[in-house]
């Protein structure tokens, strides 16, 4: 069974005083993520993403299509119970202090009474957060905030969860962290669907990504594959400027840092090039294949036509 | 089936629970929040100032506390109730807190019965100390109780059914209008259903098609008018046991109505 499904699910909104003018926010998507995997979703500010979630969980509905999770449709109250949620910039109740936020949410999530403190100690922990639990929102960094919400989309264990913009607002050792707390919810068996503007942490973490722009998904592709694929290309590494004349000789561009030299050169000017280094009697660091990145898929899909897609 | 399927069963079916941790937060927001204590103790200063008039009226001291005491009481409640009933759901989709909330098994009209019920409650924790402040003015300017006292607790009871009207006509507002139109329509629509007692004799009085729309808004409009027994109960006016009843059918009923106008909305809205 599929985490999600959805068949042609599209949004558009009457915009206007009279609403009688109409912006498409999300052309029709179809989509299928398995359960157990770490699915990406790509695109620029405005593409769409945070549509599809909200799409997702039921807050906006939508004017054609369908969209299904865990078998369920997305407004079913028994789906929720099973789903974890982390809007994009979330701002919580203030008010409240962290472990009183997570015992709510708890609650809402009908994890029994007799377990709620034991889960929202063991969340605050997983997070991060150990120690902050009595403090109010209200006097929580952007970072901690962040940490808060992610504890609030998994107190209730869910096996599913979607996160929207997970690592922003965090520094790089809460990026960090957050990358390992995704990591361990896809060894647990749960499945993640993260929005992200950040290629790296996609390329690190999923096993698929899906590219979306202007409300239009432009390709899905197994993130190994895609960066797996070869261009022909190798990046030669050296030590000592003595090679760099009869590397110019053969047209390669080099580019040093201090007695570090660097060029990327195609894979029939490998021999020679090598031959070069050898005779210039320097030290050849390292010689690497170069691969395809994740950022090279999601600028050749972002600037695809429509009929390119469709193909 | 699997192990989490279970609690996902509970959580679509016990609603009542779901609807008293939205009641309970809702509380527990208006109750941290330094506005509301402002707000009580500027009531509670005018209850005392009552006093001090009932020192300078010669022979009418208990009517003119009683007067101002009640008067300080609804009109500061119904403050409350318009300032944090125009926010109940405005709030939460500005500031994003209803997607975590509603990506939880709560449907939308028990979050919104969930945020009623909270008003309502902080409402009534708040009138009972504001009565209890009000009736020590009183016991300090008349030195003791009399049994027409007990029909001041029949007006503050209306008070309260005030209250509950009030809240669910600014809930309706605000889950659909930004909170400065949901506080400016409250307002004028509580303002209008003070006087809705002229309005309806002034409707029996029209004829033709005037007759008929003034007799429609008449009755749309909310009757504060007919819970407003302070003045009667300051002259020691018992208040019959037919009006409580008549009047709590009235407000429960207006409120209900409201309430599900609120939740009729709010259930085809796009939360954007």
């Amino acid at each position: 069974m599929a985490a999600i499904e959805t068949v042609a699910l599209e949004k558009t909104y009457g915009v206007g005083f009279w609403r009688k003018k109409s912006r498409c926010a999300l052309r029709p998507l179809t989509l299928s993520v398995p359960e157990g995997e770490v699915f990406g979703y790509l695109g620029p500010n405005g593409a769409g993403k945070t549509t599809t979630l909200k799409l997702l969980m039921g807050l906006v509905f939508p004017t054609g299509g369908t969209a299904r999770i865990l078998g369920l449709d997305v407004q079913d109250p028994r789906l929720k119970a099973q789903i974890g949620f982390l809007p994009e910039q979330p701002y919580f109740y203030d008010y409240l202090t962290a472990s009183e936020l997570l015992n709510y949410y708890a609650a809402l999530s009908a994890v029994p009474a007799r377990e709620r403190s034991r889960r929202v100690a063991a969340v605050l922990d997983r997070v991060g957060l150990t120690g902050a639990g009595g403090v109010q929102l209200r006097k929580y960094s952007k970072g901690m905030l962040q940490r808060a919400g992610i504890a609030q989309a998994i107190i209730h264990d869910p096996k599913l969860v979607f996160l929207d913009e997970p690592m922003s607002g965090l520094d790089p050792v809460g990026r960090r962290e957050v990358r390992d707390l995704i990591e361990s919810l896809k060894h647990e068996g749960k499945t993640v669907f993260f929005s992200t503007h950040i290629l790296s942490d996609a390329e690190a973490l999923c096993d698929r990504v899906a590219v979306l722009n202007h409300g239009e998904l432009r390709g899905v592709g197994v993130v190994a594959d895609l960066t797996s694929h070869i261009k022909g290309q190798v990046e030669v590494i050296w030590q000592g400027a003595a090679a760099l004349g009869a590397m110019a000789a053969l047209g390669c561009e080099c580019h040093a840092t201090g007695d570090t030299v660097r060029a990327v050169i195609s894979e029939h000017q490998l021999d020679a090039a090598i031959d070069a280094i050898r005779r210039a009697r320097v030290r050849l660091v390292s010689v690497t294949p170069v691969r395809a990145s994740l950022e090279e898929y999601f600028i050749e899909r972002l600037s695809s036509t429509t009929a390119e897609v469709a193909r | 089936m699997s192990s989490a399927a279970a609690p996902a069963v509970t959580a679509a079916s016990a609603s009542p629970a779901r609807i008293g941790y939205i009641a309970f937060n809702t509380f527990r927001e208006a109750v941290r929040d330094r506005v509301l204590y402002n707000l009580i103790a500027f009531a509670l200063l005018l209850v005392g100032a009552a006093l001090l008039f009932g020192q300078i009226s010669i022979g009418i001291e208990r009517i003119v506390v009683v007067n101002l005491g009640l008067t300080a009481v609804s009109l500061f409640g119904t403050v409350i109730a318009i300032l944090i009933g125009i926010g109940l759901v405005s709030k939460e989709i500005d500031k994003r807190t209803l997607y975590t909330v509603l990506a939880r098994p709560v449907r939308r009209w028990e979050f919104i019965a969930g945020k009623f019920f909270g008003l309502v409650g902080t409402l009534v924790v708040n009138t009972l100390f504001m009565a209890v402040g009000f009736f020590a003015a009183l016991l300090y300017q008349t030195h003791h109780f009399e049994h027409a006292d007990l029909y001041l607790l029949a007006a503050l009871y209306f008070i309260v059914l005030q209250f509950i009207v009030v809240t669910a006509v600014a809930l309706l507002f605000s889950s659909f209008s930004t909170p400065l139109e949901s506080a400016v329509f409250t307002f004028v629509l509580f303002l209008i259903g003070t006087f809705a007692e002229d309005l309806r004799a002034f409707a029996a009085m029209a004829h033709g098609v005037s007759h008929w729309v003034t007799t429609g808004l008449a009755y749309l409009i909310p009757n504060f008018a007919a819970l407003n027994v302070i003045s009667s109960v300051a002259h020691d006016q018992p208040v019959a046991g037919t009006l409580i009843a008549y009047n709590t059918a009235y407000a429960l009923l207006y409120a209900a109505a409201a309430v599900s106008g609120a939740i009729l909305i709010f259930e085809y809205r796009n939360l954007k």
